[in-house]
């Protein structure tokens, strides 16, 4: 692809290498974690080097995944915080996933569903990370009642944020010309003013 | 153990049927609480079988040596005194593996194999293929299972199932010098516990009585209580045990509920592509950056 000098930067190399580093370890736990989860997943954990090394290596990427996130976590929460237009975006959001995007609201850097993926996936790593640390057998020793709950809470929030990041990557090939924006940090001018056009006008400082 | 043995009922994280060609009889330990001297003969025999050595511990005050179930006591004598009716009563309670016809640990272990329920009833560990996640004691109502901190898998009482294998009693059975430890055919057990607790009636224990928990679909290791409507007094033998709700959803309609949402996910995001097309930048808009890029 001819790169425009006129692309607009939405990501700077430290925030891709950020989300990447969260991504992957994202992949790495959700294989591992199907694996425990279900039967019929659980030559997964062959990928890890048999079962134990699954078992010990789960909780470990997520102390990575853990940080990373709430790393990213600062850096994006001011720009996801929920006004008026989001919400009608999202009343809205029927319309768009069938194919017409004409009576969506005017959107700044994220739209209502990007906002609320954000703050979904964000509750979900809280009930994770609180959950999985309760159920590190190896490291700690929680009261059985405790970690019985750990254990449905962990599956649960899992579970969801798992199909919360499917959504995430389909709507990221869905809408052409979003994941360059992730991997070396531009997209096109044409590709803001149309799906994003508040935060357009406010790099441009047209309308 | 491989399944050549063709007499497994149940195995850990497998969905599919069992080699059961070979039906077996179903086997218990009737431990009689009324006859139990607190030898603690038991106790010796059971490592000495299974040629486990755990440490020795502390003098805390009580009888109880060790103090609590580990890797390497995987059988324990717990004392309790308490007043019944007026009289001091000392509670000798054989705890281990109950040995439950519905397992809470098979039903939380996440690796295939790593539990094993054979058709007589033993539920047994095969460490080969324990990854030591620790999910078996959540699954288990008696707190039996203990994980070791030296290997990280997990260890309990297998009922001697390599002695039973060619007809042997347990070990502990084996040593106990009252009879309060018989082993045999469960029908035959529950038959001479029934002598045992008129025995008991009679005796003025009108509450004697079997324990062998329905809640759990009845266990392998039975007890004569002379209290059996309080079993809280031996040493907190549960009431009611059962699977908590918590593994019983984790480990049951949750896995199949959420694959399905998760793969019906994915479908339909496949679908939407395919029925909808992307979500393309509009040609007037990139025609209207072009010209601005000629200028």
């Amino acid at each position: 692809m001819i790169r425009n000098p006129r692309d607009l930067q939405r990501y700077t190399a430290s925030e891709r290498a950020n989300h990447w580093i969260v991504g992957i370890c994202f992949i790495l736990l959700a294989l591992s974690g199907l694996a425990f989860f279900h039967p019929a997943l659980f030559p997964l954990v062959n990928l890890f080097g048999g079962g134990t090394w699954a078992r010990i290596l789960h909780p470990w990427i997520g102390v990575v995944m853990a940080l990373f996130f709430i790393i990213m976590f600062f850096r994006f929460a001011c720009l996801n915080l929920m006004r008026g237009a989001d919400w009608d975006w999202l009343s809205k959001v029927g319309k768009m996933v069938d194919g017409n995007d004409h009576d969506m609201p005017e959107q700044g850097k994220y739209n209502g569903g990007q906002k609320l993926l954000f703050w979904l996936l964000t509750l979900c790593m809280a009930l994770i990370i609180g959950s999985g640390v309760v159920m590190w057998r190896s490291q700690f020793d929680f009261p059985v009642g405790l970690v019985r709950t750990a254990v449905v809470v962990h599956a649960a929030a899992a579970a969801f944020m798992i199909g919360l990041i499917f959504v995430h990557v389909y709507a990221a090939i869905w809408t052409r010309g979003t994941i360059r924006a992730m991997l070396y940090g531009t997209v096109t001018r044409a590709w803001a003013k149309q799906h994003h056009r508040g935060w357009y006008r406010q790099m441009t400082g047209k309308n | 153990m491989a399944l050549q043995s063709l007499d497994i009922a149940r195995r850990s994280a497998t969905t599919t049927e069992m080699p059961r060609a070979r039906e077996t009889t179903e086997v218990a330990k009737l431990i009689d609480v009324s006859a139990c001297i607190g030898c603690k003969a038991c106790q010796a025999a059971c490592m000495e079988w299974n040629d486990i050595r755990p440490e020795v511990g502390n003098n805390v005050g009580i009888y109880d040596n060790p103090q609590d179930l580990d890797d390497k006591t995987w059988t324990l004598m717990r004392f309790t005194e308490v007043e019944e009716e007026g009289r001091l009563e000392w509670l000798i309670r054989k705890d281990g593996c109950m040995h439950c016809t519905d397992p809470g640990c098979l039903k939380a272990c996440p690796s295939p194999g790593a539990i094993i329920q054979y058709s007589n009833g033993i539920v047994d560990f095969h460490q080969e293929n324990c990854i030591g996640c620790g999910y078996c004691v959540t699954g288990c109502p008696f707190d039996i299972p203990r994980i070791s901190k030296t290997d990280n898998k997990a260890y309990k009482c297998s009922l001697c199932s390599d002695r039973v294998a060619v007809g042997q009693a347990p070990a502990c059975a084996k040593a106990c010098p009252t009879g309060a430890i018989k082993f045999g055919a469960k029908e035959d057990m529950v038959h001479y516990a029934e002598a045992r607790i008129d025995d008991l009636k009679e005796r003025g224990y009108r509450n004697a009585g079997l324990y062998d928990p329905q809640g759990v679909g009845g266990t392998h290791v039975m007890y004569v209580l002379q209290h059996a409507d309080k079993p809280a007094l031996y040493a907190g033998l549960p009431q009611d045990p059962q699977i908590s709700p918590a593994v019983a959803l984790w480990k049951g309609v949750a896995k199949p509920l959420a694959l399905l949402a998760l793969g019906a996910t994915a479908v339909g995001s496949l679908f939407h592509y395919v029925m909808k097309g992307p979500n393309e930048v509009s040609k007037e808009l990139e025609e209207e950056m072009e010209k601005e890029d000629a200028q």
